[in-house]
Parts: structure tokens; sequence; C-alpha cells
């Protein structure tokens, strides 16, 4: 069937902010929509308040709306736009539920809009719980016992009939939020009231708990012609209990028979059938391991996190068959991409195993729990493919940049037998290095199987890798080439076997070389090379023959990816990668991407010349070199990951272009730098270099508390604190020091003052600054936390000058040449420079998107040889836009349990949003609504901060009480209030007794909660727990008095304002920008 | 111990041995199913052939001696990248190194099976030899593989006696060419009793049983050496009983209403072939296994028109047969069980029968 002519603008869907369990995997997936969409010669309308993403481009969509994602938004982009198709399906949960309520509002009826893709009516049998349980009971495919429960007395009545445990899932939230799995009653009631308040129809499935199955996945695709296939195949190695998201998967399944394999497929394709998908689905099964009882957990009927990983592991572009099965192509009419030669109707098959490994926070929140349950809590992950499961372990491991490099690094030899078959009782990411010590201390697998309900298949693979680690230690310096031959077949770094054998990596190194012991590359096509395929997408095995031939016709540059999305490198640096490589491709450059990230665009096969899916280790990069020999290589685009590997690049011999090494270092290293600000006459706050707790408190003691305590080179203010005692300081050198620490760590004193920052191009002699960005909280709050506007709107024109000029000098010393981050402390006029990356920083994508100028592709330009000048741009500060445009933070806190939420030097939000507007009180109010913000509801507010920050609260509390607010507040700050004239209600602490505050957060009748903590980071406070439950129960909470200054501006200008908004097309800025 | 595997061009790849300690020249064929060894493993149709499995971990779960397809191995060698040492599944009976010992199949393990694959698909199909000996000088076996020959294999992959099985109402006389058992299960659930019979069968004993309906089975070879095969197949066409074939039957119907047949490049091997249904319009995955193929260029649309074609080649995957009630399909109706999604051809079948019977009654 070919397209349906009718079809001629669409408006896409996107994700809106990166939050656990909507990473950018949605990004991926939605550029690719988009592209194909446009591709078939569609007018594409956009609609993400995500402005770090490549989807929200203006050469990806022809009208892009960074815009908040609510339905009275859409509603006014569609009566505006007037499109005559929404697309919802690759947008994840939040799109799908915006295109629903539209639809089911009967909006899009009364404007002649359909829906696209999957009906309302199949998101409705997938999503709704009960409606989904009948269809599945009507086609004869079991669901575990389950009870749709509105209320928490149904919910505890269900249960004691099931039988405990039972499974809570909470309908339409994203990643299972909310979720959990209850034991008794107690824990029943208690994740119940949280799920039912939490669901936005307020309904939980209460269900027959059926831990430790396998858990199967299964990626289905379906025409409207009714032809269905299954994509891929995933078994995840954690079993049912974990969340798919934090669980190791691996494709295909690994330990299902033809018959099992066929009637999970089968199921899977009679589920889709059922619910006539058109377009992409995820089908979750679990299996009991000793039978074939199979119950089907859930249906996602859209793209997922599960369908980017299948696309990544397969070849199979899900996202791009989806968009045009959505325009009414059938998959036998849609080209395979991959073979170009065969069509979109087969199931790929592919001749390699594939190990997903999800990155987990907890190196970021070190009071949270560590298990995982049903509630996702990886921010992102990594992939990886190799010939055999324990070589795409390995490398799985490696590419997490968690200290992890082999099985051996978390050490639990020191547990017993017995300790550790206790400890293994607890799920949490360090199960697989647990299970590899069970099996060094000769613990039967039956018993490892019993405790952990991990397939024995995987404890023997664990078991091989364990073995080959004695096998080195045995062997040590009369290591034989077998064996070294084999380790690495198996995947050990060198760096590994040098430490298992007492011999040097060097050494290692040369005895693999002497022996030919090299890595080979073989294509990713789909189809297990049956047919010639035409994508260069690669991944390495020891041995074997080579397929990725060098090419040599034009220059070639090697792109450094940045890896998996934690919380201080996220998206951002992909958005950088791909424009990056797309500048290169323009200037006639072979580009070559090296990243191990599932999510991205920049792992989607048709972005660069060549993909390799590799970890981003020296190692591993250097055989890439070897192969590709590339001329050059550019380290300033993929965040801390890429630029650790400059030093080792040019060991390699490879050509850093752009800024030089040494000019990164210069700006890391505390003694060169200081030596810069000295020549260049730049003041920065005083501060010294130190490596232990001692020489700290030394230099703390000389210049004074409060200090800001920092380890160098390192992203997102990691292990960044401001510490105020000695006591405090032995705290935090203490964790910065668990991992050993190549570089000096800083100690400064705390300067309190506004915070800007700059994001620069600097040819070597001239720089363009796009903008000054100004921060919203004062100096002390990570800036990628805090709320950033552009342009400055409180500082003087004498700062903006000093800071230009002061950026000029900074680049030109560092001999810049592509991107420059700066960030400022003013106080008053003075200006101090903080820190300077010369690097791509998180703020590129949104300062590029709201002045118009792209500074990826002018940095890229820059970096090839061309001169600002040139390329059509005036030098210095560019003329500030017309707009205000707000970036707020967006944090993923109610996911992670027991992390501390209030905001200080280290950066602990997941994502952002925009807020653009022509004035600032409407931009700020769009960048809240955006952030799910969405204000007042039962105009109650609880005040408790700290002392010095009661005078600021006095003035907030006035304002909000204008509002017609009900404050309450604990007692020191409820006196303070009344004595100040602002009526408030004293509520008991904790500890007191009822009602407490804490009561009255779980009475559900609370907007927010201003909490400002005292300093410390003692987690048995009052304040701990009040920040926690208010998370968790899912009322807003505000840790800093800026914030909620800001807040409170933006209510009082909603009330001047209604909801309407001026719509900004962001396409006509990215026009504008030259 | 060393094992070698040697193509008939000269290519050695050197790896592990596996399985029974014997020697075996045959030709070499991949199949890309990730799943399904055990069953590759007792497909008939692989007689005469060694495959190489392009999934490089085989064994997994190990061998449930349940789901054999027939009561002997299929293929005469086995070629993979990785065995596995410890097979993990409720139902395995066996280890697959157990399996290829006791039914005495040899294998070759550790070898860039990939390389392999892309060998046989730019050079075509290929003979060659699975052997452990280190002083074999390839250059003198070379002549030894290029003559070898499948040899008719269908004739004896087969049963040897008629038997009979099923308690169904409708009568099934099924050929077997080397069939997997899964089809004969396909007809016995529903309601066939199914006489399988010898492929070397005269036509005239088949009909004498007065069959509601006949099978043709898949099975091993070159159809057009299967000359006397053919004849009686032509007798069965002009029978009037409906017909259904598959794969070699499929093939050797073709021949005998005077189609012509080729050989593949490299054939279709494993269970993700898209095949498109020419009436509906509709596409399924199919499982297949197949070197030989039905010209479709020389057919005579008088007699028989296209059903199926493949989706990727172009190729043909079934026919119809004008005026006839014979159905024959190049792919594998059977899929693994119930759950997949060709199993309505087999009713298709029973609905031709039916319709005969329901005729016969009329009249």
């Amino acid at each position: 069937m070919p397209r349906n002519p009718e079809v001629k603008k669409v408006l896409v869907i996107g994700s809106g902010p990166i939050v656990i369990g909507q990473a950018a995997e949605f990004d991926y997936a939605g550029t690719q929509a988009c592209r194909s969409l446009k591709e078939e010669g569609m007018e594409v309308v956009l609609v993400n308040s995500n402005p770090a993403t490549i989807m929200t481009d203006g050469d990806i969509a022809d009208k892009v709306y960074i815009e908040p994602l609510t339905v009275k938004v859409l509603e006014q982009i569609i009566e505006k736009e007037k499109p005559d198709s929404v697309l919802p399906t690759l947008g994840g949960q939040a799109g799908l539920n915006l295109g629903m309520e539209l639809e089911e509002s009967g909006f899009l009826a009364a404007h002649n809009v359909r829906l696209l893709g999957t009906t309302a009516r199949t998101i409705k049998k997938a999503e709704d719980r009960l409606e989904f349980k009948e269809t599945m009971e009507k086609i004869g495919e079991p669901c575990a016992p389950s009870l749709v429960v509105e209320n928490i007395p149904d919910g505890v009545e269900f249960a004691a009939k099931i039988g405990y445990p039972v499974v809570l899932r909470p309908a339409y939230t994203l990643g299972g939020s909310g979720g959990g799995i209850a034991h008794n009653q107690v824990q029943l009631e208690e994740i119940l009231e949280n799920g039912l308040r939490l669901s936005r129809v307020g309904q939980v499935l209460v269900e027959r708990c059926i831990a430790g199955w396998k858990e199967i996945e299964f990626e289905a695709m379906r025409d409207s012609a009714g032809n269905c296939i299954t994509i891929c195949s995933m078994e995840n190695v954690d079993p049912v209990g974990v969340h798919t998201g934090d669980s190791i998967v691996v494709a295909p399944a690994q330990t299902l028979g033809d018959k099992e394999y066929q009637m999970l497929r089968g199921a899977a394709l009679n589920i889709i059938d059922e619910l006539e998908i058109t377009g992409g689905c995820n089908v979750q099964f679990a299996l009991h391991p000793t039978s074939f009882e199979y119950c089907v957990i859930e249906v996602n009927p859209r793209v997922s996190r599960s369908s980017a990983l299948a696309s990544k592991a397969t070849g199979y572009p899900i996202a791009k068959v989806a968009s045009k099965i959505a325009l009414g192509y059938t998959l036998d009419e849609i080209k395979n991409a991959i073979t170009g030669k065969t069509y979109a109707s087969f199931e790929p098959t592919i001749d390699y195993c594939v190990v997903k490994i999800p990155r987990l926070p907890f190196d970021k929140f070190l009071t949270a729990k560590r298990t995982l349950t049903t509630q996702m809590k990886a921010t992102g992950e990594v992939m990886s493919i190799c010939d055999s499961f324990e070589g795409a372990m390995m490398k799985a491991l490696r590419s997490l940049e968690q200290h992890v490099d082999c099985l051996r690094s978390y050490d639990f030899s020191a547990l017993s037998q017995e300790e550790l078959i206790e400890r293994m009782k607890k799920v949490d990411d360090q199960r697989m290095f647990l299970i590899a010590e069970a099996v060094r201390k000769g613990i039967d697998y039956d018993t490892i199987y019993n405790i952990t309900m991990v397939d024995k298949w995987f404890i023997d693979k664990i078991a091989i890798l364990t073995e080959m680690e004695e096998k080195l230690e045995k062997e040590a310096g009369s290591l034989t080439v077998e064996t070294l031959r084999e380790a690495k077949r198996m995947e050990f770094p060198d760096a590994v076997i040098a430490r298992l054998t007492g011999l040097s990596a060097e050494e290692i190194k040369r005895r693999r070389y002497e022996n030919d012991i090299t890595v080979s590359y073989k294509m990713v096509d789909t189809c297990a090379a049956e047919f010639e395929a035409q994508t260069p997408y690669y991944y390495s095995v020891y041995g074997g023959e080579n397929e990725a031939a060098a090419t040599n016709d034009r220059k070639k540059v090697l792109v450094l990816g940045s890896g998996p999305i934690r919380i201080g490198q996220g998206i951002e640096f992909d958005y950088c990668s791909v424009h990056a490589t797309w500048a290169f491709s323009r200037a006639g450059y072979e580009t070559i991407i090296v990243n191990n990230n599932p999510e991205t665009v920049s792992t989607d096969f048709d972005i660069a010349d060549k993909l390799y899916f590799e970890p981003l280790t020296p190692e591993d990069v250097e055989n890439i070199v070897r192969l590709e020999k590339p001329d050059g290589a550019v380290v300033q685009f993929g965040g801390q990951t890429a630029i650790k590997l400059t030093e080792d690049l040019m060991k390699m011999g490879v050509q850093i272009l752009g800024t030089k090494a040494e000019d990164v270092d210069a700006a890391e290293d505390r003694e060169l730098f200081d030596r810069i600000l000295q020549e260049t006459e730049i003041p920065r706050a005083a501060g010294g270099t130190v490596f232990t707790a001692e020489e700290a408190k030394e230099v703390a003691n000389r210049l004074g508390y409060p200090v800001l305590v920092r380890p160098s080179y390192v992203l997102g203010g990691q292990g960044m604190q401001i510490a105020i005692s000695d006591a405090e300081i032995e705290e935090f050198m203490e964790v910065i020091n668990r991992y050993s620490q190549e570089h000096p760590i800083l100690v400064d004193k705390y300067l309190q003052g506004k915070e800007l920052e700059v994001d620069a191009v600097c040819d070597g002699t001239d720089i363009l600054i796009p903008g000054i960005m100004e921060h919203i909280e004062r100096t002390g709050v990570h800036s990628g936390d805090s709320i950033s506007v552009y342009p400055a709107f409180t500082v003087s024109e004498k700062v903006k000058e000093t800071i230009a000029e002061y950026s000029r000098r900074l680049a030109k010393a560092l001999h810049v040449i592509g991107l420059i981050n700066i960030q400022f402390i003013a106080v008053g006029d003075e200006v101090y420079v903080i820190e300077v990356n010369p690097r791509s920083s998180r703020t590129v994508p949104y300062i590029s998107k709201v002045t118009g100028i792209p500074i990826v592709d002018l940095a890229t330009e820059v970096i090839l040889g061309k001169k600002i000048k040139e390329l059509g741009y005036e030098a210095g500060l560019q003329k500030e836009a017309d707009y205000v445009a707000i970036k707020m933070p967006v944090f993923s806190f109610e996911k992670i349990r027991g992390a501390e939420i209030s905001l200080g030097p280290e950066m602990k939000s997941t994502g952002e949003c925009l807020g653009i507007a022509s004035t600032f009180d409407e931009a700020l109010y769009k960048a809240f609504l955006g952030a799910g913000v969405d204000l007042p509801k039962y105009k109650q507010i609880i005040i408790t901060v700290k002392d010095a920050d009661k005078g600021e609260a006095i003035e907030i509390g006035r304002r909000f009480e204008k509002l017609g607010y009900i404050i309450y507040a604990t007692r020191s700050t409820a006196a303070a209030l009344n004595e100040a004239g602002v009526k408030a209600r004293k509520v008991n602490k904790i500890s007191q007794e009822s009602p407490t505050v804490m009561d009255l957060i779980l009475g559900h009748k609370i907007d927010l909660v201003i909490d400002t903590p005292t300093q410390g980071r003692d987690k048995s406070r009052d304040g701990f727990l009040i920040r926690r439950n208010a998370i968790e129960t899912g009322v807003n909470c505000i840790t800093a008095m800026d914030t909620a200054r800001a807040l409170v501006t933006s209510l009082e200008n909603k009330e001047k304002q209604g909801s309407k908004f001026a719509l900004v097309d962001i396409a006509t800025i990215a026009k504008r920008g030259k | 111990m060393k094992a070698f595997l040697i193509l008939e061009d000269g290519t050695v790849f050197e790896g592990t041995h596996i399985g029974a300690e014997k020697e075996v020249i045959s030709e070499i064929v991949f199949n890309t199913s990730m799943v399904g060894y055990v069953e590759a493993l007792t497909d008939p149709a692989y007689a005469g052939q060694a495959v190489c499995m392009t999934y490089p971990l085989i064994g997994n779960y190990g061998v449930c001696l349940e789901d054999m397809e027939s009561s002997h191995p299929g293929p005469d060698g086995l070629i993979v990248r990785e065995l596995s040492r410890m097979p993990s599944n409720f139902r395995s009976d066996m280890t697959i190194q157990e399996f290829l010992e006791k039914y005495e199949i040899p294998g070759i393990a550790g070898i860039d099976t990939r390389a392999l694959v892309k060998l046989l698909r730019d050079k075509g199909t290929m003979n060659g030899m699975i052997t452990t000996g280190e002083d074999i000088v390839p250059e003198e076996i070379l002549p030894k593989l290029k003559a070898f020959t499948q040899d008719r294999a269908a004739e004896n992959a087969g049963v040897c006696e008629k038997y009979t099985v099923g308690e169904g109402c409708r009568k099934v006389a099924f050929v077997d060419f080397g069939t997997k058992s899964t089809v004969i299960d396909c007809l016995t659930k529903r309601d066939c009793r199914v006489t399988v019979y010898p492929a070397s069968t005269k036509a005239e004993e088949i009909l004498a049983d007065k069959p509601d309906g006949i099978l043709l089975s898949g099975g091993p070879g070159n159809p057009k050496e299967y000359v006397s095969i053919i004849e009686e197949i032509r007798k069965l066409y002009q029978s009037d009983v409906p017909i259904f074939a598959i794969s070699l039957g499929h093939q050797l119907m073709a021949l005998a209403v005077g189609a012509d047949t080729f050989k593949m490049k490299y054939g279709h091997r494993g269970g993700n072939h898209p095949v498109k249904d020419l009436a509906t319009g509709q596409v399924y995955i199919s499982s297949q296994n197949h070197g030989y193929v039905v010209d479709m260029e020389k057919l005579d649309e008088k007699i028989a028109k296209p059903a199926f074609v493949n989706v990727n080649d172009d190729t043909c995957e079934g026919l119809s047969y004008t005026g006839k009630n014979i159905l024959t399909v190049q792919f594998y109706p059977e899929g693994c069980s119930e759950a997949g999604n060709n199993g309505f051809l087999f009713d298709r079948f029973l609905e031709m029968i039916d319709k005969r019977e329901g005729g016969m009654e009329h009249a």
C-alpha cells in the first residue's frame, strides 16, 4: 500500500526533558522519524520542551517549538500550524499520553487532525490495565492474576486473595514510577498510596509476583495491512523483579530453546495483531524457568528504550520504519537501508552477541539505596557487541566508565562464603561481581541460582571469565601465547591482564603484536552476512577476518562520542558530536564515530561514514586508530569521556584537531592556570591544590571557611562540595579519594555572587560569544542544576563587557581553537573566573538554538582552519536576541530512593527544558511548566529554612501569601514569618507529636515545600526526611531561595497573564542567526 | 583436538574438533536461525550437507530429544563458532557434544563462521571436508571434494516402510522424501489419519489406498535427479486427489508438469525468509531449507501460477495449479508449532480436501 496522500503536514511530539526512564533514546527515535518524514516530502512540525535534543534543530524539522509539553500548548500549536496529522508514538510515554489526551478530549477530531500510526483505541487497549487484561484473556495470552484498583482497601483485599508478595504497577507512568513489590500489607499500603497518586488515571495494578522468572522481550512491528514481524528477542540476565531498564540485557535471548522461543514469538505476534498496532511495539514476557508457563508483563505500543536497543543491536532502523508505516507504507514496500537490496519485511538475524549494561547513578547519590526493583533508576546505558557473551560482557563493563574493567573491579574477596550468600540476596548493581566472587569461592551453581535466579548459563559464563582470571594469575610472568590469545578473545583489556599476570600493560601489548593477536572488525548487517550490506557499522572481535577496510581517498576525522548518559554528561554532548560530524562531512571529510551508547543519534548508522560501536578506552580506540589511521581526532565535543582520551591519542600519533592537549591541561592544571590568570590579569577566588585531607584543611584554614572542594578533570562537579568545617573537609576528601586521584584536588575560597556563563568559539585570534547566560541561583549550586537565563538579566553592562573581555583574553591565552566554556562570578561589578573548559559544554545546544548561532558548526569550521570573520560573523559578544530563553533543570529524585535532593556544587539534574518568550516572566513560567511544575493546585505551602535564609523566606512567604497561599512552617521559620507579619501556621517536626510536617506532606494537599538544608550531609536530619518524602509523594520541593523566588515570580505572572502563550518557532531563530 | 574445514576452492579453516571422530565430505551450507539447532540437526533435508550455524553460540539450551525432527540426524556435519560448554534448559537431555557423538556427526568449532558465510555467499555453495587430519594436503583432495554430490539423498532420507499414524477422519497419503516429523504432527493434530509412504512408492499403490489428500514432503538433494519419482508424481497430478507439496515436493511437482528448477547460489536456510502471498498481499516470515528453486521464467502459466514469492529475491515460493486442487510451497509451512503463523496452509489443504468430499457427496 503506498503512503496516504492526505498526510502532508505532521506534528511530531517529543518526549520532553531527560528523566530516568525516558532518556536520549527518544531523541534518537524522534530524529530518525523526522528525517524519515521529510524524506517523504512531509512538512514536519516538532514540539519538544528539551533544547538539548538534536530533533529540536531547525534543520531536522520545518517548524520547531521548544515549548512545555502540555495539552494546552499542543492545542495552541495545532491551532496555529494546522497540521493534518499527529505522530505521538515516537515521543515515549510523555508523547503518547499527550496524543491520547488530545484525542480523548475530541480536540483532534474537531480540528480534522488524524492520529498517525497506532490508533487511540489500540493505545487504550494496550495501556489501560483492565482493557489490556481483557484483550489478553480474549486471545488466550496469559497474564499474571491481577486486579486494577483505584483505592487501598480493594488492593489489600485482592492481595490477601492471591497471596503476597504482589507487584504494584501504576497505570500511565514513566519507567514504572511509583511501582514496587510488596511483601506484606504495610508495604502494600505504602506503595499503593503513592502509586495511585502518581498514575494519571488513578489506577494501580496489583498482580501475582512472578519475580525470579525469566524476563524476555520481543520488539515487534506491524503495518496497516497486518503484516507482522519480530525484530529482536532480548533476555534479561536479571530475572523478573528488576526493571528491564536496570537489568543487564542480552540479545538475542540465550537460554530459550526453539519451542520456548517460537511460543513467545508467536505470542508477541498474536498480541501485536490483536491490538492492531501500526508501527513498533515492545512486548515483555515472564517465562517460568522450568516450564512452558508464561505471562505477558506489559506491552508498549510505541517506540521505546528497548526498541532503541533492538535497533542498535540488529541494525534494523525501527523508528524510521515505524514512521513509514505510519504514513501508510507496508513492510514489503520499505527498503532495508542496511542491505539496500532486501526489504523491511524480514526478521533480522544476528551473528554476534549483544550485552547492554545500565549506567546507574549511585556514584552520584552516595546515600541512595543501590537496590534494584521494578522502579527504574538507571540514567543511561552502554551496549557492546562481540562474538561471545564473555567478550560482550567485558567490553560493556569497561564502557561504563565507572572504574570497572573486569569482574574483580568490586572487591568482595574479603567476604566468607556465608557472607557472600547473604550479600547475594540483595539485588543491586554489584550482583554480577558478587556472583563472580561466589564462583571463585567455590559456591556451587545451584546455590547461586537459587538465590539470584540468574540462569546457570550466565553463571557459567561468569565462571569462564573468573577461570581465565585465575589462569592468568597462575601463569603470571610465564604467560603463554595461547592463554593470551584466549584472554583477548574474551576481551580482557591489556591493563587487566597486566594486573593479573604482574607483567606491564606495555609488555602485554608488545606480546600481542608480536604474536599477531589483533582485532578484526565485523559488520552489523541485520542478516548474518546472508546478503551483502552497504552499511559501515562495525564491532571488534579478536581473530578472524577483518571486514572494515580502511579507506584513504578523503581526509579522515575520528569523532569520539560521549559514552553512556549520566548525570553531568548527558544528551548535550551527543548533540555536539553529531553536529560536528555533520560539519566535518560537509567540509569533505570522511567521518568516523566511536561510541557505545545505544540510545543516541550518534550511534545511528547513517550519521557518520563509519560507526565503530566500541568502548571508549585508550586500548579500544587505539585498535581503531591502527586500522583507520585518521588524519586527526576531535575530542572537544564528546564531554569528559573524549577529553580523557586526548593524551593517549597523542601517544598513538593522532593529531588532536582544535585546541591542543597542553592547552586543555593548562585550563585544568591549577598552577599553569594561575599563571595564565596572572598574565591576563583576570582575578579568581583564592585557592590551592591538595592531595590529602590534611593539606586540604591547611588550605581551607588559610583561606577561611566556607571553601569549595572539588577534584580536577571532572564534569558535572562530581565530588564537589562546599565545606564549612574541618570535619566536613575530612568527610568530602574521603569520598573523593575513594578512587585514587591522578590529578590534585582543588580547594577554593567560596565567593557568593551572581554566576554567569559563556560558551564561545575562538579561532585563535577572534572570539565569537553568542551570549551571556546568567544563573538564577547564586554560586554554590552547580551550573547544570541552576536555572539559566539568556540574556543575562540583572548584571550591569560593565559586567557584560568585562565578561566578554575576559573571555577573549582567556581563549587567546589558552590558544583555543574551537569551543570554550567559561564560568564567572560577579560580586557587584567585580568579575571573577570560576573555571574554564576549552571544550563543548552542556549549554551549547541551548545557546545555539536561542541565539540562532550554530556554534558547533562554527567551531568545526574553525578547527578546520576557517576564521570567524570568513564565516560571516562579527567577532565579540553578539547582539542580544529579542527573546528571553530560560533553561530549567529537571531532576529524577523520585526514582532514586534515599538520594539527597538539596542542590549544591555537585550536579544532580538529569535533564532540562526550555522556556522561551519575549518577556522574562512568560519565559520563566513556561520553563517551570515544562519542568512539570504546574501550580497552583491546593494553594498550601510548607516553608522550613535554615537561619541564614529566614530573611529571604519572609519576602518570599509574603508573596505566596498574597497569591492566596496558606503557609505552614516549622517552629523557628513560623516564628520568623509571623513576627514579620506573614501569617504562618506552625507545624511540628517529625520527631514531635502528630500532626507533624510529614503528615501534612502525606495528606496530599501541599503544592510546594521550600526547604533549605542546614550544612552537612547528615541524612538522619528532619530536613532530609521532609525533602525525600515530599519528592516521593510527588510534591514539588525547592531547596534554594533563589529558585523559590523565581517560582513565586512566575506564579504572580501567571495570575496576570492566564494560560495563553505566545509560541516561538525556533526554526525562524535559526534562520535569523547569521 | 585440532580440526580443519577444507573447501573445494582450497580455503582451509582451522578450528577445534567437536562431535564424532570421523572425517566427512559434504556440501557446505549455512543456516541463519538463531535458535533451533536441534531441529536443524535432525532435518533430513540436510542429508549430504554440513551446516554452518551463523549464530555464534550454539548448544546453550542443550538437546531435548523430544524436539528431534526425525529419528536420525539430518546433516553430515556441524560447523559452529562456539559450542556451549554448559547447557541450561529444564528440558535438556544431553549436551550438544553428547548428541553429536551419539549420532556420529562430526564437526568443527572455533572458526570464523562469518568469514565462511561470506565466502559461500560470494562464491556460492561449495563442497568441503571436515577432518582432524593434520597431514592432509588440500591440493590432493580437492578433486575428491569437487566430485562430491548429494547423490539422490531423498531416496533414503525418508521412511523405508509404509506406516499409519493418527486417528482423524481424513485420510492423508504422505510421501516422505525426508520430512520433518512436525509436518506429520500438523496433520494428525488437524483430524487426519496419515499414511506415510517411502519415497519410491508407486503412484498406483498410493491411489489404491484411496486417500482424501496427498502430501508431498520436503527432503534433500537436486530434484532433477529423481527421475522416477517425478514420473510417479505426474500420475498423482492427474489423479484429482487434492495435493499439498512442500519444499522438495513442491519442486518435484513443478518438474512433473514440465517446469524447470535450478540451483541457487547459496540457497535459503533459516527462519527469517519473507514470503508474500500473491492472492492477499500478506507477507509471512517463514522457515526454509532449500538449495534449489523452481524457475518462474519457464513456468507455463496455463498449468501453474506463482502463489507465493520471496520478498528478498523474488524467487518462487509457491505455486497454484490451474484447474487443480494442488497447492505447493517452497518454504516450511509448519514453523515450529501451532504458534507459528504459517500453520494456516495446512488448514487450506484441509479445506481443499473437505470441499472435494462435499462435492462428491453432492454428486
